[in-house]
């Protein structure tokens, strides 16, 4: 089962991938999306997305700066000022 | 009539103006396509946030919502953001954005609002200046930098929102060019602040859960959106300035290279006349003999 996954800043659209699983740091604690997740959105501190490319395979991390991630029926769409 | 040596002079003067603006052309052209990736790349972002932005505020209405979004109160003091390029050899762009911004600011003052500039770009502080001197306050500088990306915009839109808390101003209108094509670029006039309520503010059917809440999100995002919009308008200002100026330069290198040929033919017809005049002179001398 896949994911949609879109990392977006400013400058431009840095990731679009289908994926097992993404870690986000939410402000209010790390929480993990996987396909199917229930409509949520969240601001994000500053911190390592955490990126499973599948369920077993070791995460790749990429730093994001000030921003907030939304979940929809679509997927994960991570808006950020500042990654990688 | 010119002498031959004046002549010369001249064509060799517009051969190299005509270099000049053949480079100035060819520059242009080029950095055209890197500025008109760089605002295509810049699109998504705006786009995602712009339909987060319709989403929420759609739920965030009434009193609860950030005053970003809900305004003063009051319309009295309106702040003009002009955006203009820092450097010249581009047609008529700057001129035009003048137009629309002065344009703008007579009908507000017409409406008996207060109206003062906040101005960036170099090449809006005179033109400007000259109209309405005591009303330009700050601006803000992006001549030091060779791209403008998003720190800049990050440092206007905070000098902006802080000017905005402190009661400065009512209502921020942005005026920018939009690149259209290297013929066309539109100056345009959009509201700032308050961050205009989306139109089609969708109502999603489905529960969407928020963290920490509306309300703190929506804070968080709205000054965010005011950066995009402002990084928006830099790139669009870039991606305009680089269509103007390959325009402008390549009508230059025509022109001269029109004036070159019409220098041409009158050194060759000159040359030609004193060669017949000679010819004439040496004739009637030995006729005379």
């Amino acid at each position: 089962m896949a994911l949609h996954f879109e990392l977006v800043t400013p400058e431009k659209l840095v990731r679009s991938a289908e994926v097992y699983q993404v870690v986000v740091p939410g402000t209010e604690g790390d929480f993990g999306v996987l396909e199917g997740h229930a409509p949520f959105m969240s601001t994000i501190r500053d911190g390592a997305i955490q990126v499973f490319e599948s369920a077993n395979s070791a995460p790749e991390s990429i730093p994001v700066v000030g921003g907030f991630a939304e979940v929809n029926e679509n997927g994960l769409t991570v808006l950020a000022e500042k990654a990688g | 009539m010119a002498s031959l040596k004046e002549l010369k002079g001249r064509i060799g003067s517009v051969k190299s103006t005509q270099k000049i603006t053949k480079a100035k052309q060819m520059v242009a052209a080029a950095k055209l396509r890197k500025a008109q990736a760089a605002a295509e790349a810049a699109r998504p972002y705006a786009e995602r946030l712009g339909a987060v932005m319709a989403s929420l505020a759609g739920k965030v209405s009434g009193d609860g919502a950030p005053k970003l979004l809900a305004g003063t109160g009051s319309d009295q003091r309106h702040l003009l953001v002009v955006v203009n390029t820092d450097k010249g050899l581009c047609g008529g762009l700057n001129s035009n954005i003048v137009k629309a911004a002065k344009l703008k600011a007579a009908e507000l003052i017409g409406a008996g609002k207060d109206v003062q500039f906040y101005l960036v770009g170099k090449k809006g502080r005179a033109p400007i200046r000259r109209d309405y001197a005591n009303r330009v306050g700050e601006g803000f500088d992006t001549s030091t930098v060779r791209n403008p990306g998003f720190a800049e915009a990050e440092a206007i839109s905070a000098e902006l929102v802080a000017m905005y808390e402190a009661g400065k101003f009512d209502v921020a209108h942005l005026i920018f060019p939009i690149f259209k094509s290297a013929l066309a670029q539109d100056p345009t006039v959009t509201q700032l602040i308050p961050v205009p309520a989306p139109a089609n503010a969708a109502a999603s059917s489905a529960v969407v859960e928020y963290e920490p809440d509306e309300e703190s999100i929506l804070e968080e995002l709205l000054p965010r959106y005011v950066k995009t919009q402002l990084f928006g308008a830099l790139l669009e200002r870039e991606a305009s300035e680089q269509g103007a100026s390959m325009t402008a330069m390549d009508n230059a290198t025509r022109n001269a290279g029109d004036l070159i040929n019409r220098l041409t033919i009158e050194y060759n017809r000159s040359r030609q006349a004193a060669i017949t005049t000679e010819l004439v002179e040496i004739i009637s001398g030995a006729e005379a003999l």
